[in-house]
């Protein structure tokens, strides 16, 4: 009894210390770890961050410097810009994580069934083109536009742009992996095709897609942080570090503070999943350690 | 190798006609009817029902788009729905400040990123690289309005340095339109210049494994030479391919920097339309960037075609 219960733990704890181990040798990827779990802390439990309430105006307090009582200033309304950076961050996580899931999940079935089914490869491919030809700012825009503005719209509208690329990474990894023989071994014991392909094939595609999922998640928060911007994203009732910059952008020249912080911010969340990116990339997939390009 | 080029040109139909198809179809699907916003709040229910016979708003689907494709093919992009005016003649008028932007900041960004990658893959693991290769991954997360406010703060508001914002046409001052595009273009760059830096270190390095290398080190060549025009020579596919990929990225910053920097530019004329749901231009705007962006890539790649007897796609 003793033994049962010891023995995955110590498995479990020497699995620990070597993803230590290893997070000490990229200091780059455990710099970006820490960025990301503390803003990722500071989005659930936002009220225990800041005093003020993001939306409360206060007309005396409009357009102060940062100071003692308000981190980072406070806006043209007074409102304390400090919270709603904070709450703001909420926004930004949302939209990186979801698009990150679905984008990847779409991308992969799609990327499965059009390298493995050799008829609808070339019509699959001409649309992931065509929908890659449409800058995807300018594609997220005009799916916006179409629905109410919410965050579930914004949501939709930046995973539309990001699922070719997906798709187009997992199926150069499938047709490589057609014509190896652990596939033909399973074609000729009669697998159906869907074993073959979530079985046999899915899990080779795995590394590089996980690696793939962390600059989906970038590129989709800054995505979303342009069409904040441009006032084609989340409704204005919610904070978010795009619609404060929107905001502020007419005081650029005397309240630098309103557009900096929330800049930095998402400067910084974007910085950090790339880096997780980067150091996932050269440890999980030594097919792309020499290629550089996010493509 | 006509063949070949001739299936490019099948696919490159085949895509235009996707993503003309896709942008219909989001207008269609677009909220608001187009007749009743021209017709006006005083228009009787027959007023409205008109206008829309009048627009072929009453047509079948296909109908209209068969109809609107036509059109298209004949350079008629629509009529806005905010000013009544054609969408092609919006469009023309906006055209110069987007594509002077889009050539400094092409010409810039290559003039910078490649020696940058050359120098990070000539002294691969070294400062060099490594700062170079810490710049590439910040470009990469500063989003464009953010870098381009930072901009503003630092060289505008404090430095005085130049304008804030504004557009000023080459053809009438050239000294004030190089100030006022000064800061754009370095904003809407980095982006570009990371991922042209990074793709050019990688094929570089690529290259300057290479036997051929060695045997010009040996002749003792100086590294110049052997970089430029040895090395380089053999990576530019890769580097020229990603350039023309990197358009996309380019014309999607256009329309932020355009806006932060109050540039009348067809990404201004874009993100005005999008506030006033003017549809018949972003989709006009959307159709002619994806069509240039299509153009581009299927210009580079028979260049590749004619120039490099090894490409077979």
């Amino acid at each position: 009894m003793a033994i049962d219960t010891s023995a995955p733990s110590a498995g479990a704890m020497a699995r620990v210390g070597q993803a230590m181990r290893w997070l000490r040798r990229h200091p780059t990827v455990l710099a970006g770890l820490v960025i990301l779990l503390t803003v990722t802390l500071m989005a659930v439990f936002a009220p225990l961050f800041t005093i003020y309430d993001p939306q409360r105006l206060d007309p005396l307090q409009r357009l102060k410097p940062p100071s003692a009582e308000h981190w980072f200033g406070t806006d043209q309304l007074g409102r304390d810009v400090f919270a709603r950076t904070v709450y703001g961050s909420r926004v930004s996580l949302i939209v990186g994580f979801t698009v990150a899931a679905f984008a990847c999940i779409v991308g992969l079935v799609i990327g499965l069934v059009s390298g493995f089914i050799r008829v609808l490869d070339p019509v699959v491919m001409r649309i992931m083109d065509g929908l890659m030809a449409i800058p995807a700012i300018l594609l997220a825009i005009a799916i916006v536009g179409i629905t109410r503005s919410s965050i579930w719209a914004v949501v939709i509208a930046v995973t539309i742009p990001e699922v070719p690329r997906v798709v187009r990474l997992v199926r150069a990894i499938v047709l490589t992996l057609r014509e190896q023989l652990f596939v033909d071994a399973a074609v000729s014991l009669g697998a159906k095709l869907p074993r073959i392909l979530f079985v046999h094939v899915m899990p080779n595609t795995m590394a590089p897609l996980i690696v793939q999922a962390t600059y989906v998640c970038a590129s989709a928060i800054i995505i979303e942080a342009i069409l904040s911007f441009l006032g084609a994203g989340t409704p204005p009732a919610i904070p978010s570090w795009g619609n404060m910059m929107a905001e502020g952008r007419t005081y650029v020249l005397v309240g630098w503070w309103l557009l900096l912080f929330p800049g930095l911010l998402l400067s910084l969340v974007v910085l950090a999943v790339n880096l997780l990116g980067d150091g996932l990339r050269e440890t999980l997939d030594p097919r792309l350690r020499r290629s550089t390009n996010n493509e | 190798m006509i063949a070949l080029i001739l299936k490019r040109l099948v696919a490159t139909a085949f895509v235009m006609a996707f993503v003309a198809f896709f942008v219909f179809g989001l207008l269609h699907l677009a909220p608001g009817d187009p007749a009743a916003v021209i017709a006006g709040d005083i228009a009787t229910k027959e007023d409205i029902e008109r206008i829309r016979a009048t627009l072929g708003l009453d047509l079948p689907f296909h109908t209209q788009f068969l109809n609107w494709l036509g059109a298209i093919m004949q350079g008629d992009l629509g009529t806005s729905i905010f000013s009544g005016r054609p969408v092609s003649e919006l469009i023309l008028q906006r055209v110069e400040p987007t594509l002077a932007l889009t050539t400094t900041t092409i010409l810039l960004s290559v003039v910078v990123a490649i020696p940058l990658g050359i120098a990070a893959a000539w002294r691969a693991g070294s400062w060099i690289d490594r700062t170079m290769m810490g710049f590439a991954v910040l470009g990469f997360s500063v989003p464009v309005f953010v870098f381009a406010y930072l901009l503003i703060m630092v060289f505008a508001a404090q430095l005085k340095l130049v304008p804030v914002m504004g557009y000023v046409s080459p053809f009438k001052d050239l000294g004030g339109f190089l100030r006022a595009i000064a800061l754009p273009t370095v904003a809407l760059g980095v982006t570009y210049v990371a991922l042209i830096a990074r793709i050019t270190r990688a094929s570089m390095l690529e290259a300057i494994n290479q036997d051929y290398i060695r045997t010009a080190h040996a002749k003792g060549l100086g590294i110049v030479p052997i970089l430029f025009r040895h090395a380089l020579r053999n990576a530019s596919v890769p580097i020229v391919t990603t350039v023309g990929i990197g358009i996309a990225l380019l014309i999607g910053g256009v329309v932020v920097t355009e806006s932060v920097f109050a540039i009348p530019g067809l990404g201004r004329l874009t993100a005005d339309s999008i506030l006033r749901r003017d549809y018949p231009i972003v989709q006009g705007v959307i159709l002619i960037f994806s069509g240039i962006y299509v153009l581009i890539n299927l210009t580079i790649d028979i260049i590749y075609i004619l120039v490099d007897p090894r490409i077979r796609y």
